[in-house]
């Protein structure tokens, strides 16, 4: 240890509280907010998933098996509202907070109150939702997106709608955290050209969550005074339009579903280099991708909608606007492969999922170029199809890329490694089941079968039978993961190095594993070479 | 000029099409089915065709980069004793892998636009149907025939009495024993389908009554939303005689996936009969069934509706 | 950046912001329960309401009370103050993004969705169709749809109140300027006296939005029903107003501040968060002007 990045102070201003009141629950630490989230997100991708192994068992065989159709509705919409704003984004803000200060080497997030706040907002506001299920009118049933004036039926309306304004404070308040933390905290000597793709990615993300948060929450806000004030704005009686709604909507939309793959990136980002020992492949065209994803993204919602009826140059507009988005991904993902081209690699489980991520991914941003065709979309359009790109984005996207971040940096948050054997387990079963289960869909989706319906016609039983079963297996190898975790945290004999994986570069890894409570209370000298990109030339 | 050209491509591809498929053109789902339809119209072809095209790009460029990134994975692992190269960088290479996707975008946005063309033209069509969506079940109203308004013919629509004991909760009954004929038609029937004649321009002028709910019949190539209070159109020219089925594609509340469409395609002779049966039948107006139902946006309106629409017409396809 | 490091601050664990999460919580869930209350309901969400905003109050009282003890006590380095202003920043810019979805929402309808149902370009069939007896434009017994939902209602005219209270927010923008100078020379009497022009003036402001929007219901028969004018009218004139609101209470505690002698020439950041957010309430209010008003 070269520098003084460990320097800890032994009073009680500085070492962790002991009561777990003020530990929990009054932190101004990111460690320690970071680990919430993360427990945080990992509970509702417990939950979100167990909604989704019912689905799954009711799509088990024809015939309604297990629940009255409204039911299943309500478990669609909860599944996706917990698995989006409950686990996918609390988990990225959740390594956000964990990772952004040690990689720009700074002591804290820079608003360290704001930032427990943004927290604790969270479990509030899902139990808010979540008690919805409980009421008699029973949750939202119109989708996670709440079309009117379906929406306007529901008699939860208003519990949902305050639920997302609590959520879009918390992403709002964490946003601003992050981009004041990296704008503002960043070490004398890290520039920023020389940040980790991470960083970089978290940034641009920030920017896109303050952006649209706000959008988003003067929608839901417009569904609430049309139920309840008797305001006109989605109703053509009053020279309203539903379909007003799915413009504000979907310009939140569609950023938001890039700010859950942004940070994704980022994360296959540090572990393809690391695990490839090879610096990245073109680090400011990566760089640059995502800035101009993060553009394009502004300028494609109506892709959502090319089957509402959208005046002709609108549906070529945003079909062209949204095909342009392969450009700055393939260049990723070429790049992704760069890296590795040349390298001396070696496939810790953290690598597996990375290189699984590239894959899968990539086959769910194929589909989504075939769904940007706007006459295929006419067929695709609401069936399983769709169903099936998403969750290849979603869930071999942006969840894999959570999950190979874990294993990636729990050695540094708990100080032991976790069990490799189990590791690979969670992996191979993971890779497996989850294709089992997506993959199937595609063909359901073409052979012409809707989404967001409980029961179907027998043609499409083997493979929603075939896909039921990987779903099982899919959701049961995440016991794996728990159980990994658990051990990794708790029990684990072994313990990490500092380092960590042999090729591994940044800030993060000069700091001891366990990283202490307390880091770079004084900033760290930096050394270039310590950095993953400190010799950028291209 | 554009368009034109891949109109008449398209148009000459579903010639070929049918004359390959010969009549009986497979419309409706089977089991195990992996691919889109080729459907039933002159404009389905377009995207079962672009389908084909850009799953055969995105299958072609998958396998060049997982390829690549395969012998990646095997030549450069370090137990074989890979030493990791020092560059991260190379201009001719990243101009190249930008380039190329460019180009086959724009090639397939050209296809694209071209069939997207030629679908919103819905002029010079020979019949209007207007179609509403209520929760859950489909409403037609057949405005014009070959240059004639027709008017009281118009009734609703919804799923058959089979399917729906068949798919209740505990009903106890096998989904696998709905069938006409032998066909399986679990959820996928109707009780009074909607009569077309087959080689007519046919435009749909579709709304909705209550919430939103979309047309989608597959073998026409294309869904599109009702939206209460709103209209839209689209157009089909069905070339063979048959039954085409669908269902609504759009969630509109709890009976979302119980309310199918049932086209059935008759030759033009033995729809013009169908037809003139149908208003002799409705001879006595009852209600005025084209105007009232869809203007109104309020959930009452369903009822309303199919009190006045009921006894209208009878059809059997 | 090449700021220079002093020392890291990093502030102490507060119960603040837990506060703040429950107060919050308690806020919605009343007003929830309040929405859907049955007739016969015993006012429970309502009671909770009125909990709820009682503690956000209380929490904001009681937060920025610790901070501006913490800042008095000099515990703020030139980087905590750079945070604050980035922090404060980027709020202003997802307000103005909330704003962004009322005002497209605003553009939307009378650029599409009015003129559609009124059979013009895209709506032809729409028009052909359901509403072929409506003839679309905006303003009186226009905006509000073909079914005329809420009845039939006049404008508030632009150059009455709204105009006024146009010079009156513009007026308010200078005033809190000059204060601000003042506040960089160092003279004392002259930021109190401006800062408090500014204040009186957002209460005027209020007072006269208060007496149009009496107007509008009583006199124009314009409510939050009269179709989509008066939806966009008032979701958009509200939600500025209740803007103006908040910023007239901040500045007053700015005031109460000086007074106190809480702001040198240096250190006055929190002056400077309320006046930037002033002039984002004035600058909407001109969009306002312009498009709900005016056009
Ligand atoms: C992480 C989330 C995520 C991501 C990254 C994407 C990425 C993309 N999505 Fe997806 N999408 C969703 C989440 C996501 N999507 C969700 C949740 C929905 C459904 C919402 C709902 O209705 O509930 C949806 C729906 C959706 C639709 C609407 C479908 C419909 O309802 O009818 C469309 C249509 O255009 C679309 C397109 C795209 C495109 C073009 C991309 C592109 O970004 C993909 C780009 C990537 C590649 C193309 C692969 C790599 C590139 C190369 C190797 C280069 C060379 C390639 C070529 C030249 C082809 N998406
Ligand atoms: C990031 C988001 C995300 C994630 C991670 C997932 C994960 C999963 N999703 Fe989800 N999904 C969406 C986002 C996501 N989904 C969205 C946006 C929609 C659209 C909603 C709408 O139409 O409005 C949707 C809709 C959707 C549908 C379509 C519903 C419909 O249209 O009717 C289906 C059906 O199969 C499905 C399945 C699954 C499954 C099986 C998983 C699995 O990956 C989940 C695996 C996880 C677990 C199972 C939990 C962990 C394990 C346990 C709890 C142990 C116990 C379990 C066993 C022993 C089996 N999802
Ligand atoms: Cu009608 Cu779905
Ligand atoms: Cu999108």
């Amino acid at each position: 240890m070269s520098h003084a990045a460990t320097h800890d102070h032994h009073d009680d201003h500085h070492g962790a509280p002991k009561n777990f009141f003020q530990r929990w629950c009054m932190s101004t630490n990111h460690k320690d907010i970071g680990t919430l989230y993360l427990v945080f997100a990992l509970l509702m991708f417990f939950i979100g998933g167990s909604f989704a192994m019912l689905i799954r068992a009711e799509l088990f065989k024809p015939g309604l098996q297990l629940m009255q159709p409204y039911f299943f509705n309500q478990l669609t919409t909860m599944h996706a509202l917990v698995m989006i704003f409950g686990a996918i984004m609390p988990a990225f803000v959740g390594l956000g907070n964990w990772m952004i200060p040690l990689m720009v080497g700074a002591p804290d997030m820079a608003l360290p109150r704001m930032n427990n706040l943004s927290f604790w907002i969270l479990p509030f506001a899902f139990t808010l939702l979540l008690s919805t299920l409980f009421s008699a009118g029973g949750g939202p049933a119109g989708g996670w997106t709440m079309y009117p004036p379906l929406s306007l039926q529901s008699d939860s309306l208003a519990y949902v709608v305050f639920s997302v304004h609590l959520m879009g404070i918390s992403s709002i308040m964490g946003a601003i955290n992050i981009i004041a933390t990296i704008l503002n905290m960043r070490a004398p000597g890290m520039e920023l050209l020389k940040m980790p793709v991470f960083v970089w990615s978290w940034l641009i993300t920030a920017f896109l969550l303050i952006a649209v948060m706000p959008v988003l929450a003067g929608a839901v806000t417009m569904l609430l005074t049309d139920k309840y004030f008797g305001t006109n704005f989605f109703n053509p009686g009053g020279g309203g339009d539903p379909v007003l709604y799915q413009h504000i909507f979907w310009f939140f939309g569609h950023p938001e579903v890039y700010i859950m793959i942004l940070p994704a990136f980022g994360i296959i980002s540090e572990i393809i280099p690391t695990f490839s020992r090879k610096p990245i492949f073109g680090y400011k065209a990566m760089v640059f991708a995502i800035a101009s994803i993060a553009f394009l993204s502004f300028i494609v919602w109506a892709h959502h909608m090319f089957a509402v009826g959208l005046p002709l140059g609108a549906e070529i507009f945003f079909m062209y606007a949204t095909m342009l988005i392969a450009v700055p991904t393939g260049v990723k993902v070429f790049n992704w492969v760069s890296t590795m081209w040349g390298g001396s690699m070696t496939f810790e489980t953290p690598m597996l999922f990375a290189i699984a991520f590239v894959i899968l991914f990539t086959i769910g941003g194929f589909s989504g170029l075939m769904l940007a065709l706007v006459p295929a979309d006419f067929q695709y359009h609401d069936t399983y199809f769709v169903v099936a790109h998403f969750h290849y984005v979603l869930v071999t996207g942006a969840l894999f890329a959570i999950i190979a971040a874990t294993y990636y940096w729990l050695p540094k948050w708990s100080g032991r490694m976790y069990s490799e054997f189990w590791g690979k387990m969670h992996f191979w079963n993971s890779v497996i089941w989850v294709n089992v289960l997506f993959f199937p869909q595609h063909f359901l989706g073409l052979a012409g079968m809707p989404r967001r319906i409980p029961d179907y016609n027998v043609a499409f039983a083997n493979f929603n039978m075939v896909s039921s079963i990987g779903g099982f297996l899919f959701g049961a190898s995440q016991l794996i993961f728990l159980g990994v975790l658990v051990h990794g945290v708790f029990f684990s004999k072994k313990k990490a190095t500092d380092r960590v994986w042999e090729g591994a570069k940044g800030l993060e890894w000069t700091v001891p594993s366990p990283a202490p409570f307390h880091t770079f209370d004084v900033p760290p000298v930096i050394h270039d070479d310590e950095l993953a990109h400190g010799h950028v030339n291209d | 000029m554009t368009s034109g050209v891949i109109r008449r491509s398209f148009t000459a591809a579903a010639m070929l099409a049918s004359a390959l498929f010969g009549g009986a053109a497979r419309a409706n789902p089977t089991p195990y089915q992996l691919n889109m339809e080729r459907g039933a119209s002159t404009w389905s072809q377009v995207p079962y065709h672009l389908n084909n095209i850009s799953l055969g790009v995105c299958v072609v460029i998958g396998i060049l980069v997982f390829g690549a990134m395969f012998i990646a994975m095997f030549r450069f692992r370090k137990s074989r004793g890979a030493v990791a190269e020092k560059w991260s960088h190379n201009t001719l290479l990243e101009v190249i892998w930008t380039t190329i996707p460019v180009i086959i975008l724009v090639v397939l946005a050209y296809l694209a636009t071209g069939g997207l063309t030629s679908w919103a033209d819905t002029t010079g069509s020979q019949m209007t149907v207007k179609v509403t969506g209520y929760q859950w079940k489909w409403r037609y109203d057949y405005e014009e025939y070959l240059g004639k308004p027709i008017s009281k013919v118009g009734f609703m629509s919804k799923l058959d009495s089979q399917s729906d004991q068949t798919r209740q909760l505990d009903s106890g009954l096998d989904p696998f024993k709905v069938k006409v004929g032998d066909e399986n038609t679990y959820l996928l029937n109707v009780d009074k389908p909607l009569v077309v004649p087959v080689d007519t321009k046919i435009r749909f002028i579709i709304t909705g009554a209550d919430v939103i709910h979309s047309w989608w019949v597959p073998a026409l190539g294309w869904k599109l939303d009702a939206i209460p209070g709103i209209v839209n159109a689209a157009w089909t020219n069905i070339q063979t005689p048959g039954t085409y089925r669908g269902q609504c594609a759009e969630l509109c509340g709890q009976d979302h996936g119980f309310m199918p469409i049932v086209v059935v395609a008759l030759s033009k002779p033995d729809f013009a009969k169908w037809l003139a049966e149908q208003q002799a039948k409705s001879a006595p107006p009852p209600a005025a069934p084209a105007a009232a139902p869809a203007a109104a946006s309020t959930a009452a309106a369903p009822k309303t509706a199919q009190v006045s629409a009921a006894p209208v017409a009878d059809a059997q396809g | 950046m090449g700021q220079q490091h002093d020392a890291y601050f990093v502030p102490t664990k507060s119960y603040w912001p837990f506060v703040a999460a429950v107060v919050m919580f308690t806020t919605v869930v009343g007003a929830a329960h309040w929405l859907n209350a049955e007739p016969g309901d015993g006012g429970f969400g309502k009671t909770v309401l009125t909990v709820g905003v009682i503690g956000v109050l209380a929490m904001f009282f009681g937060w920025f009370r610790s901070v501006i003890h913490e800042s008095m006590a000099g515990s703020y380095n030139h980087q905590v103050d750079v945070s604050f202003r980035m922090g404060m920043m980027w709020f202003i810019f997802s307000e103005v993004m909330f704003f962004g979805a009322f005002f497209g929402a605003l553009f939307y309808i009378r650029m599409f969705s009015v003129p559609w149902l009124g059979g013009q370009g895209h709506g032809v069939l729409t028009h052909e169709f359901l509403w072929s007896d409506y003839a679309a434009s905006w303003g009186m017994n226009g905006g509000n749809g073909p079914q005329h939902v809420g009845g039939n209602f006049s404008t508030v005219p632009a150059w009455g109140l709204p105009l006024l209270n146009t010079l009156i927010l513009l007026s308010s923008s200078v005033t809190v300027t000059i204060a601000h100078h003042a506040l960089r020379a160092g003279h004392r009497g002259k930021i109190l006296v401006f800062l408090g022009i500014t204040v009186l003036l957002g209460a005027l402001f209020l007072n006269f939005q208060a007496h149009e929007y009496i107007e509008a219901y009583k006199e124009l028969n314009l409510t939050m029903h009269s179709g989509v004018y008066g939806s966009t009218f008032f979701m958009l004139t509200g939600f500025h107003g209740l803007h103006v609101t908040l910023g007239t209470i901040m500045l007053a505690v700015i005031w109460l501040r000086v007074l106190k002698g809480h702001f040198n020439k240096e250190h006055h950041f929190g002056f400077e968060a309320v006046a930037w957010y002033w002039h984002f309430v004035d600058v909407v209010w001109l969009g306002l002007f312009m498009f709900v008003y005016i056009l």
